[in-house]
């Protein structure tokens, strides 16, 4: 069992196709796998569609892919921070499905646990449940919305062990497992690959089973809003 | 006169209960934190944390560290992180005990629309959709009425909605009202605002 690769491109080697259903974790510019989003500008695969809460900002994230074109559709709840993700959007060159936030995150959850669809009371009455099968529990409505597996997840983590065992750190945790779990294929970075047994098996946040390849890397982890305080 | 943002803010803090687990949305509704007084009120950000602190002091920011508006916060001591699909497990599963949040438009049945303008920018409903669906109760804050005059208390919501039927109270610069069995009820008057400026400003049915 060798998960460790030795750079992003490596570890994506043989996983990417044209058209292909990635999820990718992280929330705005926080826990977000920069170092595969770079390998797969570089790979220069398109028609891509992408499940993430937003879709980084102009020119960081996976922003980087809209500026190269390789995005036709993404499954997000907030893309407000990125100009060239509007323009694309309203030319007609980028679909674009909204989901609300904790029915994207349940989708992906629900697909990684082989759940194809699952009933919710998020936006029943509104756009979003439009089309979509509707049914009463104890006299109130839900809809229904399906799990989602996607090709290939693409994730960060803080440490990981060698058996991709992995830790979070802070809010950077977010979209991250369920991403991981709903990937057909899972590839995930972290800042620091420890040898089995370093971390303390009680504190893991996401089991190895979930994560297929590993790469460690430096990230640069822009802050998007810098808000402080007066000391 | 009326209530300033600040003052609608405090009024909105009054809404909190010792104990509960709140979650508050962006603008006049993430200023009711500086409000709660002694109150023992657990903030939530949907991104994944529950005991959020305040802003960190300068050079202290963590790019880990954010809340839902994107924004560098601190921790508690009595924080906790987790993932997105657990966050809004305990947002749907009824666990938050309120959301304060802001609004273009609400009406007399509850129904409420702040993610969309319809030929505008579309950014997005984030997790608006989820909360209002699923936290015990929610309670909108917001000017009574738009830059034009015109009232964003409506017999019927124009915009898309974000839910229906959800809202529990409004809270605006000209006073406090309930949704109530058939429209709105008039709950309490901002200073110095008499009931037939709010009356006025209001085009959704009050009933007694």
């Amino acid at each position: 069992m060798q998960k460790v690769y030795g750079s992003a491109a490596e570890a994506l080697d043989g996983l990417l196709s044209d058209g292909m259903f990635i999820a990718a974790g992280g929330f705005g510019l926080c826990g977000i796998p920069e170092l595969l989003i770079d390998a797969i500008v570089d790979s220069g695969v398109r028609d891509l569609t992408i499940a993430s809460n937003n879709c980084g900002v102009d020119g960081f994230g996976l922003g980087k892919l809209l500026d190269t074109k390789q995005i036709k559709k993404m499954m997000s709840s907030y893309v407000g921070e990125n100009a060239e993700f509007m323009r694309q959007y309203l030319s007609g060159e980028l679909e674009l499905e909204f989901n609300p936030q904790g029915t994207l995150a349940e989708r992906m959850r629900a697909g990684g646990c082989g759940i194809p669809g699952f009933y919710t009371k998020t936006g029943v009455g509104t756009v979003v449940a439009e089309g979509k099968e509707h049914k009463d529990f104890n006299g109130e409505t839900f809809v229904l919305e399906e799990g989602i597996f996607a090709d290939l997840a693409i994730v960060k983590a803080w440490k990981a062990d060698t058996t991709g065992n992995c830790i979070f750190r802070k809010t950077a945790r977010n979209f991250n497992p369920p991403a991981a779990m709903c990937g057909k294929v899972c590839v995930m970075e972290v800042e620091e690959i420890v040898e089995p047994g370093e971390l303390d098996p009680d504190h893991i946040h996401l089991p190895g089973i979930y994560v297929h390849r590993l790469i460690q890397g430096d990230h640069e982890k822009r802050i998007e809003q810098r808000t402080t305080r007066s000391k | 006169m009326a209530w300033d943002r600040n003052q609608m803010a405090a009024r909105a803090a009054d809404e909190l209960e010792d104990g509960m687990y709140v979650n508050l949305g962006i603008g006049i509704p993430t200023l009711v934190a500086n409000y709660v007084g002694d109150k023992d009120i657990t903030l939530q950000s949907e991104n994944g944390m529950l005991g959020m602190g305040p802003f960190p002091f300068e050079g202290e920011e963590d790019p880990d560290l954010i809340n839902a508006g994107k924004q560098t916060i601190t921790e508690l001591r009595r924080t906790s992180y987790f993932d997105s699909a657990t966050s809004f497990g305990m947002i749907r599963g009824g666990k938050i005990a309120a959301a304060i949040l802001g609004a273009m438009e609400v009406d007399e049945k509850g129904d409420l629309a702040n993610w969309m303008i319809p030929g505008k920018l579309v950014k997005g409903m984030g997790g608006a959709m989820d909360l209002v669906a699923g936290v015990g109760r929610v309670i909108v804050v917001m000017d009574h009425t738009n830059k034009h005059g015109d009232s964003k208390v409506l017999h019927e919501c124009t915009l898309p909605l974000t839910g229906k039927g959800v809202v529990d109270r409004i809270i605006t610069n000209l006073g406090v009202l309930d949704v109530v069995e058939g429209g709105l009820k008039l709950v309490e008057l901002a200073d110095g605002v008499i009931e037939e400026e709010l009356r006025a400003a209001t085009e959704a049915m009050i009933v007694n």
